[in-house]
């Protein structure tokens, strides 16, 4: 286990460090430099400037500088946007509004997800399975972009029983809609997928065996076909991680929830190179973090697997 | 037994399968297809929606650019929809024609999604129909690749791509172009490997077919159904990826529109109660999404008769 | 009386391409202590049979008649009241050992929760009976290797793992399809000594489904030999191979290769097997038959008593097929 591990970050850490390579790469290939909009400045001032950020040195040398801070220090310098504050202050002070609500909605797609596909499943062609089908597929037309609207049109401007946007440290009632608008196309992914995935295994020839065994329904479905049946969706979680990721760039915009989306976008506007990297860099941590976790777990339900 | 050598020729050579006509597998798809309601339900949609796209135009006097001053400043009165003034679905807050807009965003979704979807399904299947079909070192070598670039958090790089390179319809395609292709490529490596091993491949092989004549005539037209199916279901994801892109802001660019440039302006008009801003582009996004997702299924559940 | 009564059985699917009628008409009985083996090529509707008595049908299946289980109907009952008889009453095998055990399971779950649930024991109790019935079907080590999952057993001991299972709560039938088909040949015959060896120990009544006569003549008291669904002929095994009186029987046989004749090749019954989907108005063999007549075209001949212990279904005469 613990080789299959290493081997897996063996992989993870120089996917890491080609992600802080090209996006420096992009940057610094970047037509303008973040001090360009104030072209009234004086030349001196404008190498002093350069020379406080370092930007005067070349390219390697501002690389490895990067890089050496990122790696030992965990510091992703100075924001060049928002003037008084780090990157550090940024992420710590948008991330954990998105991991509240990611958190959340992650629980919510899979849940609900698992649930309607197992029902829909279990109770094949009944009208059960036609409506945990239609409800799936509605679903997957509403992506978090449009569910949003449709959210605060509803529950905000017709009932409201909601606060159409802002955080207030994370009160109930400013979570659920983010969830919602987040988790929805997912949960109708993850509903759709372990639907075929389980119809595909209550097939399978060790289910008529564990038929023939006497055993009742529930705990064939339960004991016997759910750990196969969830397999796909378990390979399904860590693109389902990254696309909730970007989808908190549309949250933090439409709800002014003010996690580290809403960072991300401005800064990219702005070419507040060190926030965007920043961001970038942490997100792709996080997930390659994720994608470890979910091979992990996809090792210990399948014992074929060997580490 | 008293079963003489003639009689067992005669029924050795009697066509006792006569009446069971031999069916192509695409011939039997086709029948399957069409069997499917929901499936031509989505297709008659999409051949609907095309020519919405292609054709609107000639039903409006109004073209998407230009704004009507009659209506500026009381959108919420005047440019509602209506046959009088030739506003079908009315007005944007900027006084200019919502049915034209469509029309042309409706161009614009639909292009992105087709031609995003072709640059992933020619890269794609190259790339993984190659790494499968020479396998070893190779194999593990490009789809380490693509392993590398599905952890990386695209959409941050693409509107990174986006903001610094500057926006236009071009950069999107590549953006989309870049990224889209992975999961094609993993599929049709997969497909790719199972097809390569199979009896019938080795069987070509064992008679001595040359190796091109075995790829064209025995791997492509079984990667062929794969293929088809998931072009068709990358098609919406497409469109989807493209209006959260336009919907953020960084799309296509004024006067061009887009569906999800056209959501985003209705969402941020809604709350002075001028809905049909928000209304007429999601419902073209839906019934479209919904049209080739059916459509994806029922080719799908028509290609492959696993499940019969 | 017989433990297991099957009255005019019928079972139909319903496809894309119509209606499938996969058994017609098939009447037997099982006594207790009784071995019975059902021969004929896929499609002959014999594990259709099996399948359908004990409620083990596809979704898309339905069967019509009768079949008694000590005397009470069990045919369509609800799954619930199954599952008391199924594996503690009449237990079933299936063909292909590879895929019948869970693979994301330890064998000794998979033993364990049969008797934890038909026999209310223990998990240790249950386990120590595992164990028991493991070396039984002589499994080397079983104490330490219960705890394995499937694919680290070879065919054959999955297999033999099979057989140990659903004899856990010492059923009085056991179903046992096509039970060697996917082996190999050398194993084949262990198994098949085995299920002899279990017979006697435990005096299980046995049906052996299969295609292949040859496993038949050593294994089974009697045969019956079914074909499109229906019976062709029945009777004790040792007069079915002596003297068969249906025109596929004889074909079968002849098609079995023997050493003590010398022939240069080796007879087969010409044709295929027929297409379900079509049905047929007459003899569901009469295509291949080298005896047909119009008569067989037209009417399913009616399953006649020729003796005490011998049924037939066929137009011409035995002597005729003699």
């Amino acid at each position: 286990m613990l080789s299959f591990i290493i081997r897996r970050l063996a992989v993870a850490i120089p996917t890491l460090l080609i992600l802080v390579v090209f996006s420096y790469l992009i940057m610094y290939a970047a037509p303008g430099g973040p001090f360009d909009a104030e072209r009234t400045l004086p030349p001196e001032v404008m190498a002093n400037l350069n020379a406080k950020y370092g930007l005067d040195q070349p390219l390697i040398v501002q690389m490895w500088n990067y890089v050496v801070n990122v790696v030992v220090h965990f510091d992703f310098g100075p924001s060049y946007l928002y003037k008084d504050q780090t990157v550090n202050d940024i992420i710590n002070q948008g991330f954990p509004v998105t991991l509240t609500y990611g958190f959340w909605s992650f629980v919510v797609a899979t849940i609900v997800g698992m649930t309607l596909g197992i029902t829909a499943a279990v109770y094949h062609n009944s009208w059960l399975d036609y409506l945990a089908v239609g409800i799936s597929i509605g679903a997957q037309v509403l992506p978090n972009f449009v569910m949003a609207p449709i959210l605060v049109l509803v529950f905000t401007l017709w009932l409201g029983w909601l606060p159409g946007g802002g955080w207030q440290g994370g009160q109930w009632e400013y979570i659920i809609m983010p969830v919602i608008a987040l988790s929805t196309s997912f949960m109708a992914s993850i509903a759709r997928l372990t639907r075929s995935s389980m119809l595909e295994v209550l097939n399978a020839n060790y289910i008529r065996t564990a038929r023939a065994k006497g055993l009742p329904m529930r705990r064939v479905i339960f004991r016997h076909a759910l750990k196969p049946a969830l397999l796909p969706v378990v390979s399904y979680l860590g693109p389902a991680f990254v696309a909730m990721i970007t989808g908190s760039v549309v949250i933090d915009m439409y709800f002014s929830t003010g996690g580290i989306g809403i960072f991300f976008v401005n800064s990219a506007l702005n070419r507040d190179y060190s926030v965007i990297m920043g961001i970038t860099i942490l997100t792709g941590a996080l997930t390659i973090l994720f994608n470890l976790v979910v091979d992990i777990l996809y090792a210990c339900i399948d014992p074929k697997i060997r580490y | 037994m008293i079963l003489s050598r003639k009689k067992a020729q005669d029924l050795e050579t009697a066509d006792i399968g006569a009446a069971i006509e031999g069916r192509s597998l695409w011939a039997d798809a086709r029948i399957r297809f069409f069997k499917n309601k929901a499936a031509v339900t989505g297709l008659v949609i999409l051949v609907l929606v095309g020519l919405f796209a292609a054709f609107g135009q000639y039903l409006t006097p109004w073209s998407n650019e230009e704004v009507d001053w009659g209506v500026l400043g009381q959108v919420d009165t005047m440019g509602r929809p209506s046959f009088e003034s030739k506003h079908y679905f009315g007005t944007d807050d900027l006084g200019r024609d919502l049915f034209a807009r469509t029309v042309q965003g409706t161009q614009i979704s639909l292009m992105v999604g087709l031609i995003g979807a072709l640059i992933a399904v020619v890269v794609g299947t190259v790339y993984g129909a190659t790494a499968g079909y020479y396998g070893g070192r190779i194999d593990n070598v490009m789809m380490r690749i693509v392993d590398v670039m599905l952890s990386i958090p695209y959409m941050f790089v693409l509107i990174l791509l986006l903001v610094i390179f500057g926006r236009s319809v071009l950069m999107l395609f590549v953006g989309i172009g870049l990224i889209s292709w992975l999961d094609m490529a993993r599929i049709a490596r997969g497909q790719t490997l199972s097809i390569k091993n199979k009896e019938f491949v080795e069987a070509a092989h064992a008679i001595g077919v040359r190796p091109g004549t075995i790829i064209r005539r025995h791997i492509v037209p079984n990667l062929a159904g794969v293929v088809i199916v998931y072009s068709t279901l990358l098609v919406p994801s497409m469109i989807i990826f493209e209006s959260f892109i336009s919907f953020l802001g960084l799309g296509v660019q004024e006067p061009n529109t887009s569906w999800g440039a056209l959501i985003s302006e209705g969402a941020k008009q809604m709350q002075y109660g001028t809905l049909w801003m928000l209304l007429f582009p999601l419902f073209f996004f839906v019934i479209t999404l919904f049209a080739f997702f059916f459509v994806g299924d029922g080719l799908r559940d028509a290609l492959d008769p696993k499940d019969r | 009386m017989a433990l297991l009564d099957i009255q005019d059985l019928a079972v139909r699917f319903q496809t894309n391409d119509g209606t499938v009628s996969a058994v017609n008409g098939v009447t037997f009985k099982v006594y207790e202590g009784d071995t019975l083996a059902i021969v004929g090529e896929s499609g002959s509707g014999k594990s259709q049979t099996a399948f359908a008595a004990i409620g083990l049908l596809a979704r898309n299946g339905h069967a019509t008649g009768s079949v008694k289980w000590d005397g009470q109907e069990i045919l369509n009952l609800p799954e619930a009241k199954l599952n008391k008889i199924r594996s503690s009453e009449i237990a079933m095998i299936f063909q292909d050992p590879m895929t019948s055990l869970n693979p994301f399971m330890k064998v000794s779950d998979q033993m364990e929760e049969v008797l934890t649930l038909h026999r209310g024991m223990s998990r240790k109790q249950a386990r120590a009976e595992c164990v028991r019935m493991l070396d039984a079907v002589r499994i080397p080590d079983a104490a330490a290797r219960i705890t394995m999952y499937p694919h680290e057993f070879s065919g054959g001991m999955r297999q033999r793992i099979m057989i140990a299972m659903s004899l856990l709560c010492r059923p009085r039938l056991l179903i046992a399809d096509e039970p060697t088909t996917a082996l190999d040949v050398t194993v084949q015959a262990q198994i098949m000594d085995l299920l002899r060896d279990i017979k006697d120990e435990f005096n299980t009544a046995m049906i052996l489904i299969t295609h292949d006569l040859g496993i038949v003549a050593g294994a089974c008291e009697r045969t019956m030999v079914m074909y499109g669904g229906r019976i062709m002929e029945r009777g004790p095994t040792s007069e079915i191979f002596a003297s068969p009186t249906h025109p596929y029987t004889r074909g079968l046989l002849d098609a079995v290769p023997r050493l003590d004749r010398k022939e240069d090749v080796l007879p087969t019954i010409p044709g295929e097997p027929p297409d379900m989907l079509r049905g047929f108005g007459g003899c569901p063999f009469q295509p291949r038959c080298p005896l047909a007549d119009d008569l067989c075209k037209t009417q399913p001949p009616a399953l006649e008593r020729i003796s005490d212990v011998r049924v037939r279904a066929c137009h011409r005469s035995p002597e005729e097929v003699a």
